[in-house]
């Protein structure tokens, strides 16, 4: 028996483990798969992590190892090279490696932060054949940085989310040509931050609204066909073009890793293929609590640190008996928000409420209403779907709250 | 000199070699791709037809009744899943009716048990997410579903096992007679053998030729498959066809032996040996039958999307000859061939005594080969106590399908030995889950290139050139 154990090792899970010891709680056990902690961070050494946190730009094993050393000083266990295969709605997780074996444990409270995988290329339905040379911007990433080899020498970038983006200017850097990045939108999925450092800076064009039609090649890529695409994401025929190249990297979005939530019996947001959560990102069974990516994507790791510390205290009232439950308090989004985490409130307290909307809109402001009352308004100049927002509500703002609901409204 | 050499890996040749390998012979195989099973064998619905389909009187009909009755003790010596799961040909019109009632009679007359016809309550009870449109089916309980890549690595191996030989990339070009029997050469190597079995697939018409033979033609027609993700494995549980008629064959929905649901195939003529592309109007096809079927189709749970090639032959049924003495022709091997392999496989069998090749049976023959799957289903003592000997089995590769290292490396050294990404693939499922290898793909390269004693950048996913990797990065190793 345990008292906190916490699935994966990444940014989310250490961050939870260090707030959970911090509130007192001792024994603890973070399972991780990999041979290191510090989750997908060990492959991101660009720079730009930990500007909110630290007020510093720092690479991806920059910022993990701050928080790997934390997780020595306090002294909080961890397994690596030790995959969960599975976890109960009663908090047995049975793991295996290679010197335990294949083991049990039952824990008082559990946190998922098993981050998110990419889509792969089958979702995708895209016509033509099935040579090597096309990956997931990730697993592109994974070559070059962590085992120093190179995918390919003339690439296609297909969907403009940040892996996609800092993989173009990557693989310019190691002397690959980056012939286009195609978006099916007509706006990137990425930051805004990324497509000025990683495209503009580098004179690739990022083509929108464009999309891979087809692809060629009998044992490796020899190019794609481009087309673009009209308002309902349909190719357009006369705009087929073909693009030689040896390289596809597919950034098409990231799913949450949610097959043990799933086999605890959790339930999932069809919205954000993660677990539906309270301000304590504790999930629908009682003792679970989930953070990071696998609850949400984000963009940047300092709101998954900052959202795993809630997790981690949170655990700890769980673990100590000492969290109160009062309320219920439903968050409804209007679809132009696209969703909210947490959605429900059930402690009156105050509460950060962070949300994306579904396309890019400009002078809007965000209203959260409970029936007919205003209760925020907030004024935006532009969103965008790549941009997590937030906004935070006071302890006293939900007191007769029964039901938030988040809208959009043009100004 | 080899007493017989076996052209093609697919599961015709596979079956074919494993069942000489029972008798004191040299056998080789001669496969001109990578890894075996590359053919029409890796890429088709993988059902064992139960047997109404095929003409009464026809080779088809009598090896598929045949060798259906032949493949659960086949896939048991072999470990290889095999389920018996039954099949439905579902009917939404009185026309479909007639035929429905003709295919019964058809089946009766090929000797298949169980056939009946349900209407539509009795359907809807076995199968509740059929479309409402449906209004009867036959039922025939001996169809079953088998997965056709393993069941031809399983074969090879145990005809490797005992003692027969696989010569890869050995695309055969010419063939001449000699004194005692072939001379079959490819452009860099040759091999010689008394008789020889043409088992060449699409190209079996090509290598015919080789021996002047021009009796026959074979051309491709083109199977475009939709593969969802396991969660949709439940939608059905029979193998869902639609009644064939003027419009077409239909499409079928059928959950796999690993638990994923099948879409497909289309029907396109083409003549194309090679292309094996999918294309846009396939998916609208398939998509579009499948609707008929069970309504809403969740295809944003597509995890992969393939085609397959039949050798259609111009005679309409499989064509087993001997066009020449100690040469034997096993082509347009179209479907229910892989249903028919264990049969054709006795068939040849006894053609090639007839003609004179002396089977004495060996004393060492094992006709069991340890399963793929062994580790998969031992209990959680056994695993442990095989992890405390073997600690690669305690270490998952591939988080999707819960694939060990142990389980890799079993892959890469074992008969007959996988040497690329899709090899490792095909015999273990490693990169076959949702994210599709894009986690597991740099690991398993490492376990490729040490086994192989090769650098990691000459890692192929099938071989030829189809490398992974171009080139060091300027920091690298
Ligand atoms: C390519 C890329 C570029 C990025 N760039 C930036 C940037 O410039 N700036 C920025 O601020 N943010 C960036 N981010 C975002 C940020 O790094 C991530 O949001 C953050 O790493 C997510 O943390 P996590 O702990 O939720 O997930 P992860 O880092 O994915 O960690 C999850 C961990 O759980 C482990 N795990 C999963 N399942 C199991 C299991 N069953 N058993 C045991 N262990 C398991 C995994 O191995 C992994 O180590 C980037 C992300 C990516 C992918
Ligand atoms: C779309 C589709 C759906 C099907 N569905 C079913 C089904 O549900 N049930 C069923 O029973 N059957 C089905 N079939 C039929 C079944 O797949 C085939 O009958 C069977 O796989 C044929 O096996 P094979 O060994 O003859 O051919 P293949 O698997 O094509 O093998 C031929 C091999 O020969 C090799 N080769 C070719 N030329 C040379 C050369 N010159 N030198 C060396 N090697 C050479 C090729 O590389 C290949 O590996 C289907 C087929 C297709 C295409």
């Amino acid at each position: 028996m345990k008292d906190l154990v916490i699935i994966g090792g990444g940014p989310a899970g250490m961050s939870a483990a260090i707030a959970a010891a911090d509130s007192g709680i001792r024994d603890i056990l973070v399972i991780e798969r990999d041979a290191h902690l510090g989750g997908i961070l060990q492959q991101c050494i660009h720079n730009g992590f930990g500007l909110h946190k630290f007020g510093e730009e720092l690479t991806g094993p920059e910022y993990a190892w701050k928080y790997e050393q934390k997780l020595h000083d306090l002294n909080i266990d961890y397994k690596l090279n030790t995959m969960v295969l599975d976890l109960s709605e009663d908090k047995v997780i049975t793991a295996t490696n290679s010197e335990d074996g294949i083991f049990q444990i039952r824990a008082k409270a559990v946190i998922l932060a098993m981050g998110c995988r990419e889509r792969a290329k089958g979702a995708l339905n895209i016509a033509g054949s099935r040579p090597a040379g096309i990956y997931s911007a990730g697993t592109a990433q994974k070559f070059v940085n962590m085992k120093g080899f190179l995918p390919g020498k003339n690439v296609v970038i297909l969907g403009s989310g940040d892996i996609g983006l800092i993989m173009a200017r990557r693989m310019t850097l190691e002397g690959a040509k980056v012939h286009a990045v195609c978006e099916l939108m007509p706006y990137s999925g990425g930051l805004a931050r990324n497509i000025q450092q990683c495209l503009h800076d580098f004179d690739i064009p990022l083509r929108l609204s464009h999309t891979v039609v087809e692809i060629h090649g009998k044992d490796r890529l020899e190019g794609v066909t481009i087309a673009q695409v009209d308002a309902s994401r349909k190719p357009i025929e006369k705009t087929r073009e073909y693009i030689p190249c040896d390289t596809l990297l597919l950034s098409v979005g990231l799913i949450p890793e949610n097959e043990l939530s799933k086999a605890a019996q959790v339930d999932i947001s069809p919205i954000t293929n993660g677990a539906v959560v309270d301000q304590d990102r504790q999930t629908s069974v009682p003792g679970i609590f989930a953070c990071g990516n696998v609850l949400h994507v984000h963009d940047l790791v300092d709101f998954v640190s900052e959202e795993a510390e809630i997790a981690g205290k949170a655990a700890a009232e769980y673990i100590n008996g000492s969290q109160s439950d009062a309320l219920s308090i439903p968050v409804k989004t209007d679809g132009k928000i696209r969703y909210t985490v947490p959605q429900i409130i059930t402690r009156k307290k105050d509460v950060t409420v962070y949300f994306r909307v579904s396309d890019v809109y400009k002078n809007v402001s965000v209203k959260v209403t409970s029936g007919d009352a205003v209760i925020v308004s907030k004024k935006k100049r532009k969103v965008a779907p790549g941009e997590m927002e937030s906004i935070t509500l006071k302890r006293d703002q939900l007191a007769s709250v029964k039901e938030l609901y988040f809208s959009l409204e043009g100004m | 000199m080899y007493d017989v050499a076996i052209i093609g890996a697919g599961v015709v040749g596979g079956m074919t070699a494993r069942a000489l390998s029972k008798y004191k012979l040299k056998i080789c195989i001669l496969e001109k791709e990578n890894d075996v099973a590359m053919g029409a064998t890796k890429a088709n619905s993988a059902i064992v037809h139960a047997g109404f389909d095929a003409k009464e009187g026809s080779l088809k009909a009598r090896l598929n009744v045949r060798g259906a009755e032949m493949m659960p003790t086949v896939c048991r010596e072999l470990g290889v899943k095999y389920q018996n799961n039954g099949s439905l040909v579902v009917g939404f019109n009185e026309e479909d009716r007639a035929i429905i009632n003709d295919l019964l009679a058809r089946g009766k007359a090929n000797g298949v048990a169980g056939l009946e016809i349900l209407e539509q309550d009795a359907l809807k009870r076995l199968e509740p997410n059929i479309s409402g449109e449906a209004i009867c089916a036959l039922h025939a309980p001996t169809g079953s579903i088998v997965c056709p890549y393993d069941l031809t690595v399983a074969a090879i191996g145990n005809a490797m096992d005992n003692g027969a030989q696989l010569k890869r990339n050995f695309a055969v070009c010419r063939i001449e007679s000699t004194e005692n029997g072939y001379l079959l050469s490819s452009q860099t190597d040759s091999v010689e053998a008394r008789f020889v079995i043409n088992c060449a697939g699409v190209y079996s018409d090509a290598v015919a030729n080789m021996v002047g033979d021009t009796s026959f033609r074979v051309h491709p027609r083109k199977g475009e498959y939709i593969l969802l993700d396991k969660e949709c494995g439940t939608l059905v549980s029979h193998t869902i066809f639609q009644t064939p008629s003027k419009m077409g064959k239909g499409i079928l929905i059928s959950p796999t032996v690993d638990g994923n649901l099948l879409l497909g195939p289309t029907s396109v003529d083409g003549e194309d040996k090679e292309n094996k592309a999918t294309t846009q109007e396939g998916f609208a096809d398939i998509i579009e039958k499948a609707q008929k079927s069970i309504g809403a189709v969740p295809l944003g749970k597509t995890i992969t999307s393939f085609c397959g090639l039949r050798a259609v032959g111009s005679t309409g049924d499989f064509i087993i000859t001997s066009p020449k003495k100690g040469f034997i022709n096993a082509a347009g091997i179209e479907s229910p061939g892989l249903s028919a392999s264990p049969a054709i496989a006795e068939y040849i069998t006894q053609m090639l005594s007839q003609q004179g090749l002396t089977l004495t049976e060996k004393e060492s023959y094992n006709p069991i080969r340890t399963s793929s799957h062994a580790f998969r289903e031992m209990s959680l003592e056994e695993k442990n106590r095989l992890i405390k000997e073997n600690p690669a089995y305690g270490r998952i590769i591939c988080r999707c399908e819960g694939v060990t290292e142990g389980e890799i490396l079993d892959a890469l050294r074992r008969n007959p030995k996988a040497t690329d990404l899709d090899g490792v693939k095909r015999r273990t499922r490693a990169q076959m889950g949702r994210c599709q290898g894009g986690f597991c793909s740099p690991y398993i390269i490492e376990l490729l290139a040490r086994e192989l004693g090769v650098p990691y950048e000459r890692v192929t996913k099938s071989g030829g050139a189809s490398f992974i990797n171009v080139a060091q990065t300027k920091g690298g190793q």
